[in-house]
């Protein structure tokens, strides 16, 4: 194919091309919009991703993270937009002359190749010296270790052998960007948590940069340095998984990602905090009296608030703790609704006196349950004031 | 692969209604055809010998057997004839299998691609004509085909030709209406194991750098191969035996072996001859027919 | 909604369409030339029914339509219950004794020549002295046919989730019982169809029943081949567009019969 050679960035062999030029992100994706129909699948979307990312798009299905992930493969032209690879639109390239190769959730291993030619397929079409495929499909078999499976056929594969092929074959072109479409879906638990360690292990050997689509959040907080939060084809926040379990910028991040309580309320910047309180605010919320939350980094501008907070940020104790530590100022009292036993975690339902249900979650830290709550005990929650996340309704 | 259930007893007992009348109607048979070719052609009702009268006994029987021979087959080696006539059916069915392929494939592949709402409609336009009569479609060509025919009219009209041509009695017309009465069958298994074809594989190959070609010839023709032998076998294995086309259509000076299996058996009367070309066509078609028997089996069970 | 590698071309169109035309033109220019006036099949003599009115006055034509219904109706029936019970046997009935015989026997007949068929059947009608007319065809039609109830059947009930049959009979039912109240229901569209694609079959088939009918019982394919042998006749077209119109008539009602047990599956199980 003579288009090969005038689009140097295609060749297989481009591992010189994969460090981008200084200051310009590797992929920058610039207001990309793409409609269904009347459906707007991803809605004028924005995003730059730096070489060497582990890069997660996280979202409930159907808010557009695939479709997404199918125009940076190529797939899908987007309406409008860029799509820039190292400065270069590649919006409307096809998906076989792009240096992007893709991971696909069903594998799609060709049924009728071998593990070494499905490996090859790649590097073939890329008309590489018969020497070269050989030694590169060596080498991805090695790195996947596959070997002494060359010869079989992917349905003579267990579910993790065909992943490793998949991931090995989608290797071999050594791309620019690696995608992931929810390349873990198809395994079961424990082979999912050895291969999520195992693709970051060989991202961060290889310098690549990946972009992998989840909908499973504990698999895109342990694998991605950054996540993109996606819902109705627009990013929600993008941020590091602390970040964004801790600091979720809108109530929708705070509830998608993890547990929550949320408590509304209204904050009143008239109210004079407490003296001791510098710095802090306090929310009046009907169904928890007043809150005192640490002040947000940005001044809020609605009254209307919601204060969240995690449920292991919430402790239990049978009686009120001593006032004068800090930490404790924000106590409720109630009842144990329910207790949920989870091994490492113990899960209780208060129902506080004002009705609200509150989930707290406790660590088991001892073997022997001396701290344990039982139904219809009463108690009472508290939480530190930096604990608490205030959210704009 | 499945369980024994409960259902499974009762379920074999189903077979034994439709499994006593194949035995019957479509085995059985077969050993009278194999028993006949080995007779002697008599002038008698029923026209060959030595019948065979159970009701004589034991020794009737035995002279019965005694009487058979290998004659016939013989007559089938030494004479041109039938050797030709196995020829050209070969050829003709080999010949006709490989255009159906060549025209089946683009329209099979063209259904696969449509808006899945449209395939159904274009299965249906397909299966149409599979329902019609065989026969009168062949009529229909006829129609066209003929001296002061359709074609040969156009084509005047158009000045392509100045003379009319003679279309009919000729092998083209044999060729044309075995294409157009085997379409059906070819377009259907094709169509089966295309439009099953993952198109993620296609996405693969393209996101591995396989143009649109490149893809067709690597990824979807090799995974479509279980259905051209579905089509090639569904269609090769009755054209080699077809009669009524090459009688409508072909000239009379070639004969494919269907049309000298006819002429021996009701023109010439020679049951006995008509039994062993039946008999030696019939395993012409042996492997063929199990290879069928094997990709049908696969295809229905794998469910 | 695909773009890039799955996205029709026209060369795509153009193989449809031209696939399309060439299958359906010739069967166009038949029934046209049905309605000729004219003497001459190929001038154009306009509009006229008057070969029709030439085939109800034809007795032999008649009877040999009237014969063709009654085998078609009589052998679809009895392959119908065969084939379906044969599929229900390959489909549910795992490995038993004779399953590789059995469903060979039934796969053969599908591509077996019908020279090869008609012979050893008539062979057979004459080693047992059966006098040949009416029953001999069926018989032959039955064996022919039943094999294409029991394909269409058997793709039907591939698709049909066992663990249907077993909750049945989990809730109480005989293996019988849990037959005919949740599989029979849902094969049903499938048997009717296999039904119809029988009759049709025999109606159209003309070797079989040339070997295995008897002087005086003539089918229409046997009465019509004796006469294209002559050449074209215009009474010849206007039978066979009545045939064809009564074939799409059965297909009509075909997909009528499975548009509306697909609308009784979607508002209620079929029970």
């Amino acid at each position: 194919m003579s288009e090969d050679t005038r689009h140097p960035a295609r060749t297989a062999n481009s591992k010189a091309a994969t460090r981008a030029a200084p200051g310009v992100p590797l992929l920058r994706i610039d207001a990309v919009v793409k409609t269904f129909g009347r459906f707007r699948a991803v809605d004028a979307l924005s995003l730059d991703i730096a070489a060497g990312e582990f890069f997660a798009l996280l979202g409930p299905s159907g808010c557009g993270k695939t479709t997404l992930l199918r125009m940076l493969a190529g797939f899908e032209t987007p309406d409008e937009g860029r799509i820039l690879l190292n400065g270069e639109d590649i919006a409307q390239i096809p998906p076989h002359r792009r240096p992007v190769n893709m991971m696909f959730q069903s594998y799609a291993l060709f049924p009728h190749l071998s593990v070494s030619d499905n490996i090859a397929f790649g590097l073939k079409r890329a008309k590489l010296p018969a020497s070269e495929i050989k030694a590169r499909v060596k080498e991805m078999v090695a790195l996947v270790k596959l070997e002494g499976l060359e010869k079989r056929r992917p349905d003579q594969l267990s579910g993790g052998q065909r992943q490793r092929v998949a991931l090995a074959r989608s290797l071999a072109r050594r791309p620019q960007l690696l995608l992931l479409d929810e390349p873990l879906a198809a395994l079961d638990k424990k082979l999912r948590e050895s291969t999520q360690l195992e693709l970051m292990e060989l991202q961060r050997r290889l310098g690549l940069t990946f972009i992998i689509v989840t909908h499973d959040q504990q698999e895109a907080m342990t694998m991605a340095g950054r996540i993109g939060v996606m819902d109705a084809g627009r990013l929600e926040q993008v941020a590091s998984p602390r970040e964004l379990y801790e600091a979720p910028r809108s109530r929708w991040v705070a509830e998608f990602v993890g547990d929550i309580n949320l408590i509304e309320g209204k904050f009143d910047s008239d109210t004079e905090p407490h003296p001791a309180m510098a710095r802090r605010l306090a929310i009046a919320t009907g169904q928890a009296g007043t809150i005192h939350v640490a002040e947000p980094r940005q001044p809020l501008a609605k009254a209307d608030v919601c204060v969240a907070i995690r449920p292991e940020k919430i402790k239990l104790s049978r009686r009120a703790p001593a006032f004068d530590d800090m930490r404790t100022i924000n106590r409720l009292e109630g009842v144990i609704a329910d207790v949920g036993y989870l091994g490492g975690a113990t899960s209780y339902r208060i129902r506080l006196d004002s009705g609200l249900v509150l989930r707290s979650s406790i660590a088991n830290t001892a073997r022997l349950d001396t701290d344990a709550y039982s139904p219809g005990q009463r108690v009472v929650a508290w939480f530190a004031p930096e604990d608490c996340v205030v959210l704009e309704q | 692969m499945s369980a024994e259930s409960n259902f499974t007893r009762p379920a074999r007992l189903a077979a034994i209604a439709p499994y006593v009348w194949m035995v019957l109607f479509f085995l059985v048979p077969f050993l009278f055809v194999l028993k006949i070719s080995l007779s002697q052609t008599a002038i008698a009702r029923p026209p060959y010998t030595p019948v065979l009268a159970l009701h004589e006994g034991w020794g009737a029987i035995k002279t019965a057997f005694a009487a058979l021979s290998l004659d016939n087959f013989r007559l089938l080696v030494s004479d041109d004839l039938y050797v030709l006539s196995y020829l050209r059916s070969l050829v003709v069915a080999a010949g006709s299998t490989t255009i159906l392929l060549l025209i089946g494939y683009p329209i099979a592949y063209g259904m696969a691609r449509l808006p899945q709402r449209w395939q159904g409609v274009a299965m249906m336009l397909v299966i149409i004509p599979f329902w019609t009569s065989f026969l009168i479609r062949i009529y229909a060509w006829i129609n066209i085909l003929q001296h002061d025919g359709l074609l040969n009219r156009v084509l005047l009209a158009l000045h392509v030709v100045s003379t009319p041509v003679v279309w009919l009695s000729t092998d083209s017309a044999m060729y044309l209406g075995i294409v157009y009465s085997y379409l059906p069958f070819m377009i259907l298994p094709l169509y089966a194991t295309l439009s099953k074809m993952d198109q993620a594989l296609l996405e693969a190959a393209s996101d591995l750098g396989a143009s649109p070609r490149e893809a067709f010839w690597r990824v979807t023709l090799p995974l479509s191969l279980p259905g051209i032998g579905a089509g090639a076998l569904l269609c090769f294995i009755p054209i080699v035996g077809e009669f009524v086309i090459p009688d409508l259509l072909a000239g009379s000076n070639a004969l494919m072996i269907g049309q000298t299996l006819w002429l021996e058996f009701f023109n010439n009367k020679d049951w006995p001859a008509a039994s062993a070309v039946a008999v030696v066509l019939l395993l012409l078609l042996l492997a063929p027919l199990l290879l069928y028997d094997r990709l049908q089996r696969r295809q229905l069970e794998r469910t | 909604m695909a773009s890039g590698p799955n996205q029709l071309s026209r060369f795509n169109v153009t193989a449809l369409t031209a696939g399309l035309a060439f299958l359906y033109l010739p069967i166009v220019i038949l029934i046209i030339y049905s309605f000729n006036a004219s003497r001459l099949v190929t001038v154009w003599g306009g509009w006229s029914l008057h070969w029709y009115a030439e085939f109800f006055h034809d007795q032999a034509m008649i009877d040999a339509a009237w014969m063709s219904l009654r085998v078609g109706a009589t052998s679809a029936t009895l392959a119908t219950i065969l084939g379906t019970l044969s599929a229900v046997a390959l489909s549910r009935g795992a490995g038993f004794r004779g399953r590789t015989l059995f469903s060979g026997m039934l796969y053969a007949p599908l591509v077996m020549p019908e020279v090869i068929t008609g012979l050893s059947l008539l062979l057979l009608f004459v080693a047992i002295d059966a006098e040949r007319g009416f029953w001999t065809v069926v018989v032959a039609h039955t064996t022919l046919t039943m094999c294409f109830v029991s394909v269409v059947v058997q793709a039907r009930l591939g698709t049909i989730d066992r663990s249907l049959e077993e909750s049945a009979m989990d809730l109480g039912c005989g293996p019988f019982r849990a037959f005919v109240a949740v599989t029979l229901p849902l094969i049903l569209p499938s048997v009717l169809a296999g039904w119809m694609l029988a009759f049709t079959l025999s109606l159209d088939d003309l070797v079989i029943a040339s070997f295995t009918t008897g002087p005086g019982s003539a089918t229409l394919p046997i009465r019509i081949y004796s006469e294209v042998r002559l050449g074209v006749k215009p009474e010849i077209n206007a039978i066979c567009t009545l045939v064809v119109a009564l074939i799409a008539l059965v297909i009509v009602a075909a997909s009528l019969v499975s548009k509306i047990s697909d609308a009784r599956g979607k508002t209620a199980a079929p029970l």
